[in-house]
């Protein structure tokens, strides 16, 4: 077997620039990392040590100014927006600090939404699934505005598990729960994560929350140090 | 502190951060669109009063029965008017042993200032424009004066002491009008010739006339300066005193003119009063902090009060500006269509500009904004402290009294402003109350759409409150547009068919009653349709009531005039098509013995005659008395013969008259005239072609008109669709990157968005027909008092167009959200 084939996602000299108004800002600086199948990963740093901009590279949500992203055996780079896209809804998931729902969706038909752009035909049915596993069969029709943070969050997972990804992205997750509600989010997550041998990219400030992760790695001065 | 200071500093840093560029655009918009429309219609406005003025021959006409004196001619040469002067009276013109009574005008070089001459070089020949006037020694003849005398061109003439020479047939001579039955033909003549005939004798009935032309001031001026130093015998004509049928074109024009703008106006308000919220919203941080730094809630008020006043100040003058060029583009592109060109822009709408762009601004955009000074300085500490919204009361009636404000000079008529307003005010509540209903039916069939159709179903229906307002603005810019279009093609057609390709073009006048059954089966055999002869009997209306009539009790000129000439009298068993009872009841057949009158509504206003009074008048030496049992509407612009005051066949049958008809004939048909002069000489036939080709063109300018003031409408509907689309750039934004993180092509982001305008364009569609429709109803119904059919089109094409506007401009208005990156998922909100 190739050994690139053992990483699910591998970041080569990977670098981010930005133009800003004192000249040239650094925010990435040639980064190398590479993760295995089924691995869990905590991104760990200050705010603004550019942990937010690394996963968003490593999902394909961004173009790196230097360097590439090779996610499931592709890179990146050789992709248009369009199929970057494609990427995102067929291989990954998302879990965001302030949830993001979509407002004018019920729980159900957010958590469809990523089927529904694949062109799935039981979307619904599926999501179905999904929402009852995050304890919120209940409330399948009710709208984000009706909904508690917890809650919100938890149809948030259920989105991003909907679509069977091989890797979850997690930016902050708990970050604007209380610690209580956050407790019990991370072990869904988890539980989740174990269940569907998703490989797990999480960003987190919380100790306790990295300490769950498989690996640990620290983000300063545009650097990425492993914390073993 | 220095509020006012610290209101410039803030709108120069606010503007910068892009966050009153919005407001400010709209009131640019607003006012542009606005003074836009002003400048145009003020020029357009102008320029169809000259054409009027072509009727007049001039601008303005003094007429008199004595010699004009000079005063009144050296003020006008200091006013630098053009001055053309001209005597008319009748006379008999002699040739051989025939005679003929002719109407003749002597007339100097400057005549017609307004308008143009048309002769022809023989009788029947082609007709030609002619800016000359026949040379002294020599005359131009109405052709029934060459059929009369059996002459022709290059013949000689008698006329008083002189003999002229007929040099041309004149076909037409625009202020030909007067009283269109009883002009004899006329003789044109050179004024220098006058002496010579001898025929200016004292006592000779002789009507002086000073034509006077000019820029529309300097005609108002001399206008006023004439009403305070009027001679007694002297009356004055301008345009508005011209023909009934050209002022009632006037009047509707202005009337629709005056309803777009006041609706563009509206329009503008609603884009305003939504950026305005917007910027408040945004705002609520911002003033939380100044408050917990120290600043009391009166100043906070006041800053943004002067923002508003400097922002709509700025606006409104750089609008007024763009509202100049476009107006000079708009004119440059109408020059193609239009020989004629307009009158120079005046300054009038730079200051209505301004006016109406402040009270626009501070009637819509206060509101919200006097809501930042209530913001809690806790705020910094819990950001769900909003404060209380504005009571919505408040803000409608702040938009009515702008709108009462700003109507009135808009439309130069209050009962028109107020029926736009309570009509939009109706509309739009109607509008929102209906889209409310129709948005909660349609949120039903949300779980069984597919993707892109229940993503775009969903933004409408769960942003229902938006998506009213949207729909409501829109839908009262649509609404407009379909009454602008639509509507307007149904009523301006219908008022167009009042003057139907066939309308009558010939009038035969002094047909013998021994004549009407020869003439009835001839032109029954000819045209191959029965036509009708009406009676027609001149009388002298002497009293009203027993109390004499006396035409200097009439404060009204026209009145006046009224009073002092002898009326057109017919009698008739049936009312005639085109006209309507508005009270009392038509007599039944020719039962009745005691005589009655019928009298049109307008004279009867005119003269102070009402229902049940009794009118003596004097005919052929005799004295008749009748009660006025009802009162009548009539289409004038039909061209129909029609009469003032028409009688029960009982009251008028035994009097002495004559017979009139009007009828249609086609160009190739004209032979049949020739027929029916020959068989009987002594008929008059009247050709008002010319008469009526006058009327069409003024109504085709007219409707022109209104059709680039329809663009400034559209325009402003424009506005407020973006100004919706763009209070909900944001959540958009938000909304996009997510979908695209969550993996949702370009493509798939586009038709939700595709979906979602097309269903508000659907939606605002169907509402906007309704609305059209019955707005459509009660114009026709109480304003244009006319029979309408709706259009069954208003179905398809409203919701088609809607669609059209609604989906390329939404996408335009939200292709930033398009590039949205990803990325933005993962920054702090
Ligand atoms: N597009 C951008 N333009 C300018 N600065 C940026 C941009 N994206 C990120 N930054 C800056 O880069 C730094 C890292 O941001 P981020 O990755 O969000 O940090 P973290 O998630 O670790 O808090 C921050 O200082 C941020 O302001
Ligand atoms: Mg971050």
């Amino acid at each position: 077997m190739d050994s690139e084939n053992n990483y699910i996602v591998q970041a080569l000299g990977l670098g981010k620039q930005v133009a800003s108004p004192e000249g040239t800002l650094i925010i990435l600086d040639a980064i190398n990392l590479a993760i295995k199948k089924g691995e869990s990963l905590a991104i760990i740093g200050i705010s603004g040590s550019g942990k937010s901009t690394l996963l968003g590279l490593l999902a394909g949500l961004d173009r790196p100014t230097t360097g590439k992203v090779i996610l499931n055996g592709t890179d990146l780079n050789q992709l248009d927006e369009d199929g970057r896209a494609l990427i995102r809804n067929q291989v990954v998931g998302f879990v965001f600090q302030s949830f993001h729902l979509l407002p004018n969706l019920t729980a159900l038909e957010n958590t469809a939404l990523p089927l529904e752009l694949a062109g799935a035909e039981q979307a619904d049915a599926m999501a179905m699934q999904k929402l009852q596993a995050v304890g919120l069969a209940e409330r399948i029709h009710h709208y984000p505005n009706q909904l508690s943070g917890g809650e919100q969050q938890r149809v948030a997972i259920a989105r991003a598990f909907a679509g069977n990804p091989q890797i979850l992205f997690a930016d902050e997750p708990t970050g604007n729960l209380d610690h209580k509600t956050a407790q019990r989010i991370i072990d869904l997550l988890f539980d989740l994560n174990k269940e569907n041998s998703t490989t797990l990219i999480m960003v987190t400030h919380d100790h306790a929350i990295a300490d769950h992760c498989d690996r640990q790695v620290v983000m300063a001065g545009g650097q990425l140090t492993e914390n073993l | 502190m220095n509020t006012f200071k610290f209101a410039s500093v803030s709108l120069t840093r606010d503007w910068h951060s892009g966050e009153l560029r919005l407001i400010g655009i709209s009131i640019l918009i607003a006012v542009a669109c606005l003074s836009s429309v002003n400048f145009f219609t003020d020029r357009v406005r102008r320029a169809t009063e000259r054409q009027a003025t072509e009727l007049l021959a001039a601008d303005l006409v003094l007429i008199s029965s004595a010699k004009i004196r000079k005063e009144y001619i050296t003020k006008a040469d200091q006013a630098h008017l053009t001055v053309s002067l001209n005597e008319s009276f009748r006379s008999v013109v002699t040739k051989d042993d025939k005679l003929e009574l002719t109407e003749v005008k002597a007339v100097d070089t400057n005549y017609p200032i307004r308008g143009r001459l048309r002769t022809s070089d023989y009788l029947l020949g082609a007709e030609q424009y002619n800016d000359s006037i026949p040379a002294p020694g020599s005359v131009w003849v109405d052709s029934r004066l060459l059929q009369a005398l059996q002459v022709q061109v290059g013949d000689s003439i008698n006329l008083g002491a002189m003999a002229f020479v007929i040099d041309k047939v004149l076909t037409y001579e625009p202020d030909r009008g007067g009283d269109l039955f009883n002009i004899a033909p006329r003789l044109l003549m050179n004024r220098t010739d006058l002496d010579a005939t001898g025929l200016i004798l004292p006592g000779s009935r002789i009507k002086y006339r000073l034509l006077l032309g000019g820029d529309s001031e300097a005609i108002d001026q001399y206008r006023a300066y004439i009403n305070t130093n009027k001679d007694d015998h002297m009356r004055v004509q301008g345009i508005k005193d011209a023909r009934p049928e050209i002022k009632s074109a006037l009047e509707r024009a202005e009337q629709f003119l005056g309803l777009a703008a006041l609706v563009s106006i509206a329009l503008a308000g609603l884009a305003i009063a939504m950026s305005a919220q917007r910027f408040a919203i945004r705002h609520y941080d911002n003033c939380a902090i100044m408050r917990c730094l120290g600043l009391q809630q009166k100043q906070i008020s006041r800053i943004y009060l002067y923002q508003l006043l400097m922002l709509g100040l700025i606006c409104s003058l750089a609008g007024c500006l763009i509202g100049y060029f476009v107006q000079a583009a708009l004119t440059q592109l109408m020059s193609g269509l239009s020989q004629q060109t307009l009158p120079k822009p005046s300054w009038l709408p730079v200051l209505s500009g301004l006016f109406a762009g402040l009270i626009t601004v501070l009637a819509f955009a206060l509101p919200p904004l006097m809501r930042l000074g209530a913001v809690s300085p806790l705020r910094v500490l819990r950001r769900d402290l909003t404060p209380l919204p504005v009571n919505n009361y408040l803000i409608y009636s702040l938009a009515v009294l702008a709108l009462m404000l700003l109507g009135p000079w808009q439309a130069d008529n209050i009962s028109l402003t107020l029926y736009t307003v309570s009509g939009l005010f109706l509309t739009a509540i109607l509008l929102a109350l209906a889209a409310k209903y129709m948005l909660a039916l349609l949120a039903r069939l949300q779980p069984h759409l597919k993707m892109a159709a229940r993503y775009g179903l969903a933004n409408v229906t769960r942003r229902s409150n938006h998506s009213i307002v949207q729909i409501m603005g829109i839908g009262i810019g649509i609404t407009v547009m379909l009454l602008l279009t639509l509507v307007r093609t149904d009523l301006l057609e219908n008022w167009q068919n009042r003057l139907p390709e066939d309308a009558p073009n010939y009038f035969l006048i002094n047909i013998q009653p021994d004549q009407v059954d020869g003439v009835k089966s001839f032109l029954a055999h000819a045209l191959q349709y029965e036509i009708e002869l009406y009676p027609m009997i001149r009388g002298r209306l002497t009293k009203i009531n027993d109390v004499a009539v006396n035409p200097d009790d009439y404060e009204n000129p026209r009145a006046s005039r009224l009073a002092a000439r002898e009326f057109n009298l017919s009698y008739a068993t049936k009312m005639q098509a085109d006209n309507r009872l508005v009270a009392g009841r038509w007599w039944t057949g020719e039962s009745t013995v005691e005589p009655y009158f019928s009298v049109e509504e307008g004279i009867a206003e005119t003269l102070g005659i009402n229902m049940g009074d009794t009118l003596t008048y004097s005919i052929a030496g005799q004295e008749i008395s009748g009660h006025v049992i009802n009162l009548r509407w009539v289409e004038w612009d039909s061209f129909h013969v029609n009469f003032f005051v028409v009688s029960n066949p009982a009251a008028l049958k035994t009097y002495p008259g004559t017979f009139i008809s009007s009828f249609y004939i086609p160009e190739s048909k004209r032979s049949i005239l020739i027929g029916l002069v020959g068989k009987y000489p002594s008929i008059t036939i009247l050709d008002v072609d010319a008469l009526l080709a006058q009327v069409r063109t003024i109504m085709n300018q007219v409707v022109r008109t209104i059709e680039f003031v329809f663009i400034f409408t559209l325009l402003t509907g424009i506005a407020v669709l973006f100004a919706t689309l763009q209070s909900t750039h944001d959540a958009r934004t938000q909304e996009s990157a997510l979908m695209s993180a969550l993996g949702a092509n370009r493509k798939q982001i586009i038709s939700g968005l595709v979906a979602e305008f097309m269903l508000l364009g659907l939606i605002t569609g169907l509402l906007s027909a309704i609305a059209a429709s019955v707005i459509e109803l009660a114009l026709a119904v109480f304003i244009f008092k006319m029979d309408i059919v709706i259009n069954p089109l208003i179905w398809l094409i409203a919701p088609v167009v809607c669609c059209l506007i609604i989906v390329p401009t939404g996408l335009f208005g939200t292709r930033k959200v398009l590039s949205v990156s990803p990325m933005l998922i993962l920054k702090k909100t």
